[in-house]
């Protein structure tokens, strides 16, 4: 019964992702320019970190394709905070489901439409040039899924903090933006002062983005397995706080 | 389950309250109330906006943990057994949780999904309960292009589609037009007719109150300070009424009213009068003013209501005239946050 719900409302979430067309494009459109831009602004740009082979369109498309990632899963984990507003979320509520499905199942339907916005703008950067490992890709999936699960049950755990949509753009700008700067994804960590440098390694999304790297074009500033363990630990430690926020909330 | 004799048959009881209360902060929202609802019964919880209504029912749809006392619904404890009761009951609430971006059948089996009906069984019940309140031509159309009055409609066949045992409508009509209204309580109706079911409502409108329920519950200020059937409750203030506005102060008219054996009470305009076949007491009224040099400005006669039965127990009305019908929704919809 309990695994069923989780796929009830992933099927939900699902179906509405595939709904809603026009977001599906105009969420990719930031990112898209972001990589065909800079890409194009900082290709002859010499960066001493990085080695002589590997082009700046190289080194920039996993992040990118980690930031989509990070975008989508938190955006949804905060959708709940919509549901709320709307009324939805009391309709599941009352329904036999306990709290813990109805959190995972938000997380698992969040985390799927993120995978997919993932993918698409894997696909889309061939178009800008950018050439991976073809093997790469599958080592890439385990990195994106547990990015995507990460981030959209920290937006669950925001989203029981949020009283109404209004904070949305708070989450936006403080949170987001810096994780995504701060993670490696637009330039070499080792680029960076070394108070900053420090502030990366406490950044989640740092191991997920060096992880994305490894697998697409074999370059990484930590060990894979670190980035996996790193990654993985996160992941749990945010299912489960998410639960336990949820669990506590009261829809009244 | 348990049974309580209730006239000569045996009937189970559907819901059983008692003792329940609710505290917010220093606020008491619901006193100590207790009552029974008897299986395929129509029960009514009638009041002002902020009685606690809503929190009563949220309370027993185990939304809202009560303060103390307890609760059963189907024999289950909303405190200690809450999936169980969630299982058995079905909600409308009064604002409108519907995923607008999804059709009217997919709304529907997103819940009969949600509560473990399989497939062949899910497809009959949504044409069933969409036949029921006529949109079965409108099952692939997305909801947010619905009326409020479809969207109500659909809500109230989605409340009743997994077969709960208990109904709860809150607020069914709040914010519709008259002729809406009119068309939800025939659909009301039918559902009650056709389904296996409990029906435990909450209004403020005495109309939906006396034209839908067996029994009627009116509640003020958390407590329940009268409750039974429609037609008793109306006896106690009698067939009529009559309503009369003085000039000057009413006290000494009053006075002078009750040494004649009338039935009467003060109200925020003037008095009111209860007794059987009021307009043959007009004439005797008049006389006693002119007499007594009362002067009466104006005089209006009213088939009794549940109205009366409120403000013979309360000297208020339930609803102030005066306010414009939509800040009265902006007012209950906050009131049920």
């Amino acid at each position: 019964m309990e695994l069923y719900g989780i796929y009830v409302l992933w099927l939900r979430d699902l179906k509405r992702y595939i709904r809603a067309r026009s977001r599906i494009i105009g969420s990719l459109g930031m990112p898209i320019f972001f990589l065909a831009f800079l890409g194009i602004g900082f290709r002859r740009a010499q960066i001493p970190s990085l080695p002589e082979n590997l082009s700046y369109i190289d080194f920039l498309a996993p992040g990118i394709v980690s930031m989509v990632v990070l975008f989508t899963g938190t955006f949804s984990g905060v959708s709940i905070v919509w549901d709320r507003q709307f009324g939805f979320l009391r309709e599941i509520m009352v329904s036999p489901l306990s709290r813990t499905t109805i959190s995972l199942g938000r997380t698992i339907g969040g985390a799927t439409t993120a995978i997919i916005q993932g993918t698409l703008m894997l696909f889309v950067s061939f178009l800008v040039g950018f050439r991976p490992a073809l093997d790469g890709l599958i080592y890439s999936m385990f990195f994106m899924v547990l990015i995507a699960i990460s981030f959209t049950g920290l937006g669950i755990a925001i989203s029981t903090l949020m009283e109404d949509i209004h904070g949305f753009q708070l989450v936006i700008n403080f949170f987001l933006f810096p994780l995504f700067f701060l993670s490696g994804a637009l330039f070499p960590i080792s680029e960076l002062p070394p108070f900053l440098r420090s502030l990366t390694y406490l950044n989640p999304l740092t191991y997920g983005v060096d992880g994305m790297r490894w697998s697409l074009v074999r370059f990484s500033e930590f060990s894979p397995l670190v980035d996996l363990s790193v990654l993985f630990v996160f992941s749990v430690f945010v299912i489960l706080l998410s639960t336990f926020m949820f669990e506590r909330t009261e829809v009244g | 389950m348990k049974i309580v004799m209730r006239g000569e048959e045996l009937q189970p009881v559907a819901i059983r309250v008692e003792n329940l209360s609710k505290d917010f902060g220093s606020l008491r929202a619901v006193n100590s109330v207790s009552f029974e609802v008897v299986s395929g019964e129509v029960f009514g919880l009638l009041g002002p906006n902020g009685a606690g209504k809503t929190t009563l029912i949220k309370m027993l749809c185990t939304l809202l943990k009560p303060t103390s006392g307890k609760a059963e619904i189907a024999g289950f404890d909303i405190v200690k057994n809450p999936s169980e009761v969630r299982k058995n009951i079905g909600i409308v609430f009064q604002e409108p949780t519907l995923d607008v971006e999804l059709t009217a059948k997919e709304n529907l089996d997103f819940h009969g999904r949600l509560y473990g009906m399989d497939g062949k069984k899910r497809n009959e019940r949504i044409k069933e309960v969409l036949k029921l309140v006529g949109l079965e031509d409108r099952a692939d159309e997305l909801v947010k292009k619905f009326s409020g009055g479809m969207q109500r409609r659909l809500e109230i066949a989605r409340g009743f589609m997994h077969f709960p045992k208990v109904l709860f409508l809150d607020e069914p009509t709040l914010g519709l037009d008259v002729q809406t209204r009119r068309k939800i309580w025939e659909y009301i109706d039918k559902v009650r007719k056709e389904e296996d079911i409990t029906i435990i409502l909450t209004t403020h409108y005495i109309e939906e109150a006396e034209n839908l329920c067996d029994r009627v519950a009116i509640i003020d200020h958390g407590n329940i300070i009268a409750l039974d059937t429609v037609e008793r409750l109306k006896n106690r203030v009698g067939e009529d009424s009559i309503e009369i506005v003085t000039e000057g102060d009413v006290s000494d008219f009053i006075e002078l009213m009750k040494s004649a054996n009338l039935r009467v009470v003060r109200t925020e305009e003037g008095l009111m009068v209860s007794a059987g076949e009021a307009e043959r007491l007009i004439p005797q009224i008049f006389s006693l003013a002119n007499k007594n040099g009362i002067v009466i400005k104006s005089v209006s006669l009213k088939k009794s209501s549940l109205e009366d039965v409120f403000i013979l127990l309360t000297g208020r009305k339930i609803r102030e005239e005066s306010s414009s019908g939509a800040l009265h929704v902006m007012r209950a919809r906050r009131m049920g946050r």
